[in-house]
């Protein structure tokens, strides 16, 4: 399927009450409640969730939370299975994803085509990139899709088939079912397939509809295939952890996409690791759902009161544009509050402990007017998200090395903030403002220059009260900047 | 991003309009470029839809495709468009003019004058954002390796006459496309980019309407609600006003552009060609609906741009620009094959050579042309401005013959990190002089300078070489003009393990 990141997963909405699952889009949504749910959280999840279907949480959710995992708002959402794009529209605010029929068409086409004659062209690339020999027998053993078993059977059904692999020879599971514990509760995912060697190795095999012309994808398409095929290994390691199977999940997944500009298919073998640090890393650290669930008022429901969702602080950035149908909501809070985070990750790497518009715009020029409501706006709801962002937003820098996007496997990363440097730790970890003496003034000191300058090539009136000659005299001949100007300087 | 970018956006997130980055243009725009809005279908890659072009306002051409996945209405499709813009990429090959150079001749060994033509001017291709530049790239690559029935071995599916050749200068294109500062191939979100900073994010800078929703507002709307306006808006059919500037379309756009496609498959099916007619004209004025609005949001940019002075030395990399030109038809008109695929070695090293030769060359060029670029080196101390407070005569007299060297003496608020002795050059100037730092004096915030070079054989320096008491300088820590590396070999000589021809 097209995984295009700027695509939602799925048309808005649509309900099937897992019977007839027609395509791998359409899998995840099944009817709700009913079942009871058998512990306390789930009780409260779907207590949450009320009369709306459920949506399970699989591998492309798991990933954008990998990627943003100080954001508590979507943590909860995706736990309890609440339908975003329709909280969104509720909300006022859709962001209008979806996914064009011209694409889905063509991704089920592309599908249709592997799997025609049971599984003739995806055999054939097994046996050019995994080693299968030519004319080798494949069990390929049936594993209740598109049944009416719910999740739980499939999973089972799914350890049998590995667990009965036969040990000389190529098995290969279609949509096999698994299941991964995630911050507390459980996600169901189904890969697209998973290829068993004889000598007991399992591969991840993900299907995609954008091309690999002349050898060579879309980074940033193949950078989010590997996030998911990461998740999906993430939850054949933690089966095999479960004990007795001979082998495990290998680390390189196989990405199958159309060739060139045709409809044939090519493979090419993606190296899962530094993606499975990242995502296992990620997912540890998502705070377990029942103490964030603790901080809504008891009795919430999002499907009657969506704006009980504003109780959960969240993390902006604009990356959750396009990974998120909640964006624009977070989006007008967060500017609603002056964050600098409206601005990427670039400028926030910047501005350090300078974390709303107008302390860093007050920092730069100290006597200059701020024109009267430019700066915050908004009621004690808004303010209060603003500040709840804070500590999220501050527990998210604090530790830099995983306060960037996940780079794609094929090399080009996406939007990429700036690397922050590992002593540029702008407000301490308890969140007070303005902490860090030295490295703070010198920033100040930076920002007011940078003012001073800007005003002077404008030809406009130069700030009020600039210092101008704030720098010592210590630090005028040492050739290591005081702070980490990004290099700017042509060489 | 710098520190001065950053600080732009935070003063337009203030004040609710877009800032200035720039104070003149540094890309340079031909008098009537073609604007050119592609749109892509979603499905396959590479596919067209429909395309927007032309050279004026009022009269765009409008080319479209009713069935995206029919292979053989997509090549007429590429036809229709090689027959508009074919025209214009040849039209300026044939003004040129003669640029002679010396060189020295290998057998003789005497300095001979050799002359090459250079075309005057060159065609200009601006689309609404990047992803407009990778399609194009695309369709060169889908394109140019097509046989035509023309070729001795035309194969089952031969492509129309000139499509291949489109195809082969959509690919120059794009490749010149990636070499900084160049101007052949131009994206909107860019240039509008470059030159100002919005309230928003990069990422979202890429949406053009909401770019210029920040550029341009409407009376008495803040920018930022503009933007909003035009990311989310929709009409009453569900359709957004502001449609993306392509080459993907909005999704609900493409639920109706599926029903209207399979109205037409059914008319057609039925033979009836008075109703195919009619839902062939539908689907052109559904695509027409996304790209008239994109279309004059195009100009709107262009506008903007066009009110910004150029700087003084586009002019220069234009010429580069109109070298490239003149060597891609050059190559067509001596009948070489189209680009390869892969680049071989050799040409991969020239490539990467030139890029990085032209990076340095774009970023000292801004510096030179822009005050606003040059506070970006000032800020990162790599670079003072100041005004002279004392001039004092000085003079080498090691040599054979006295040589000035005068002092002068700066005042200024910047503070580079240079320690003495440091080489420095000075910005506009007369002539590119070198000089070094001999003193510092920060208590009074004085730099001293000595002039090293720049002022003429005689004793006494030129007149007008030192600068006044009063003048404004600006002296830099990186050199001025792109330092010229050891030319790489030919390729007959480059050695075989460096991908040469074999020994």
């Amino acid at each position: 399927m097209d995984d295009s990141e700027f695509a939602g997963a799925r048309p808005a909405g649509t309900q099937l009450a897992g019977t007839q699952l027609a395509g791998t889009q359409l899998a995840e949504v099944r009817s709700a409640g009913g079942r009871g749910g058998a512990t306390p959280l789930e009780r409260r999840l779907a207590e949450l969730r009320g009369n709306a279907p459920a949506r399970r949480l699989d591998a492309r959710a798991l990933a954008a939370l990998a990627a943003n995992p100080g954001c508590r708002r979507r943590a909860v959402l995706d736990a309890a299975g609440v339908d975003k794009a329709g909280l969104a529209e509720r909300l006022g605010t859709s962001a209008g994803f979806g996914q064009s029929p011209f694409a889905i068409t063509r991704g089920l086409a592309f599908e249709r085509r592997l799997r025609a004659d049971g599984c003739a062209e995806l055999l054939t690339l097994l046996q050019l990139h995994l080693g299968a020999p030519e004319q080798a027998e494949v069990d390929v053993p049936d594993l209740l899709v598109g049944s009416s078993y719910g999740p739980a059977v499939r999973v089972e059904r799914s350890r049998e088939a590995l667990a009965q692999a036969r040990p000389g020879a190529w098995t290969l599971l279609d949509h096999p079912m698994l299941r991964l514990e995630v911050a507390g509760s459980t996600a169901y995912l189904e890969p697209d397939a998973v290829a068993v060697s004889p000598s007991g190795r399992w591969t991840v095999i993900e299907i995609k509809s954008f091309p690999i012309l002349d050898g060579t994808a879309d980074p940033a398409h193949v950078g989010a295939a590997a996030r998911q095929a990461a998740v999906y290994v993430l939850a054949l390691q933690a089966l095999a952890a479960e004990g007795g199977f001979t082998a495990g999940p290998a680390e390189t997944g196989l990405l199958v996409c159309p060739r060139d500009f045709s409809s044939r298919p090519a493979a090419a073998p993606v190296d899962l690791r530094k993606q499975l640090a990242v995502t296992r890393r990620q997912l540890q650290r998502l705070t377990r759902i029942e103490e964030l669930l603790d901080e809504l008022s008891p009795g919430t429901r999002f499907d009657t009161a969506p704006q009980s969702v504003d109780e959960l602080p969240h993390a902006y950035t604009p990356d959750c544009l396009s990974s998120c149908e909640l964006a624009f909501h977070c989006r007008a809070q967060a500017r609603a509050a002056g964050s600098v985070d409206v601005l990427g990750r670039g400028a926030r790497g910047e501005l350090g402990g300078l974390r709303t518009v107008a302390e860093a715009l007050a920092a730069a020029d100290p006597a200059g007017a701020d024109p009267a409501g430019a700066g915050r706006t908004g009621g004690p709801v808004r303010a209060d998200a603003g500040a709840e962002a804070d500590p999220s937003a501050t527990r998210q820098r604090a530790e830099p090395g995983t306060a960037r996007t996940p780079d794609a496997g094929a090399g080009a990363g996406t939007d990429a903030g700036a690397d922050l440097p590992d002593w540029y730790v702008g407000g301490s970890a308890a969140g007070t403002p303005g902490g860090g003496s030295g490295l703070e003034s010198a920033l100040t000191a930076q920002l007011a220059r940078a003012a001073v300058l800007r005003a002077e090539a404008l030809g406009r009136p130069l700030p009020t009260g600039a210092p101008g000659t704030d720098l010592g005299p210590d630090q005028l001949f040492t050739s290591a900047p005081a702070t980490d100007a990004h290099g700017t300087g042509a060489r | 991003m710098s520190l001065l970018t950053t600080l732009a956006r935070l003063e337009a997130h203030r004040s609710g309009r877009a800032e200035p980055l720039a104070t003149v243009r540094h890309r340079h725009l031909t008098d009537r470029p073609m604007l050119l809005v592609p749109l892509a279908d979603a499905g396959e890659a590479g596919a067209p839809l429909a395309f927007l072009l032309g050279r004026d306002r009022e009269e765009p051409t409008l080319l479209t495709l009713p069935r995206p996945l029919d292979r053989e209405r997509r090549f007429a499709l590429l036809a229709e468009l090689a027959d508009v813009l074919l025209p214009y990429l040849e039209s300026c090959a044939e003004s040129v003019e003669l640029v002679e150079r010396q060189v020295k001749n290998p057998e003789t060994g005497e300095r001979e004058t050799e002359a090459r033509e250079l075309c005057a001017d060159a065609p200009q291709l601006i689309v609404p954002n990047s992803g407009g530049i990778e399609l194009l790239g695309m369709l060169g690559r889908a394109t140019r390796f097509r046989r035509t029935a023309e070729d001795p071995d035309p194969g089952p599916y031969p492509a129309p006459l000139r499509v291949p050749l489109l195809g082969r200068w959509l690919t120059h294109l794009h490749e010149r496309a990636q070499v900084p500062g160049s101007s052949l191939l131009l994206s909107m979100t860019s240039l509008l980019g470059r030159h100002w900073a919005t309230g928003q994010s990069n990422l979202e800078d890429q949406h053009l309407g909401s770019l210029l929703g920040w550029l341009d507002p409407p009376e008495g709307v803040r920018g930022d609600a503009a933007a909003l306006a035009a990311e989310t808006e929709r009409d009453a059919r569900g359709r957004l006003r502001c449609p993306p500037a392509g080459p993907t379309t909005d999704p609900a756009f493409d639920r109706q552009l599926e029903q209207a496609v399979h109205r037409y498959n059914a008319a057609r099916e039925l033979g009836d060609q008075a109703a195919s007619a009619a839902r062939e004209q539908d689907i052109r004025e559904l695509l027409g609906s996304v790209l008239y609005p994109v279309w004059e949001q195009l100009w709107q940019g262009l506008d903007l741009l066009r009110a910004l002075p150029p700087g003084e030395r586009t002019v220069e990399r234009w010429e580069g620009d109109r070298w490239s030109y003149t060597g891609h038809r050059d190559r067509l008109a001596a009948g070489e094959p189209p680009q390869p695929v892969h680049d071989d070695a050799v040409t991969a090293a020239r490539k990467l050579a030139q890029r990085e030769r032209e990076q340095v060359r774009l970023e000292v060029q801004e510096a030179l042309d822009d005050p606003l670029v040059m506070a970006e080196y000032r800020l990162a101390g790599e670079a003072f401005t100041g005004v002279v407070t004392a001039v004092e005569p000085a003079y080498d007299t090691s040599g054979r013959s006295p040589k000035p060297r005068p002092l002068v003496t700066v005042r200024t608020d910047d503070r580079p990190y240079a320690d003495r002795g440091r080489k420095l050059h000075r910005a506009g100037g007369p002539s590119s002089q070198q000089a070094e730092l001999a003193e510092a004096d920060p208590a009074s915030g004085t730099l001293t300078v000595r002039l090293l070079n720049g002022m003429g054989r005689k004793r006494e320096p030129a007149p007008g070489s030192v600068p006044e008491v009063g003048e404004r300088v600006t002296f830099t820590l990186f050199e001025l003009s792109a330092r010229t590396s050891a030319p790489l070999p030919d390729a007959e000589e480059t050695p075989w393990t460096h991908g040469g021809p074999p020994q």
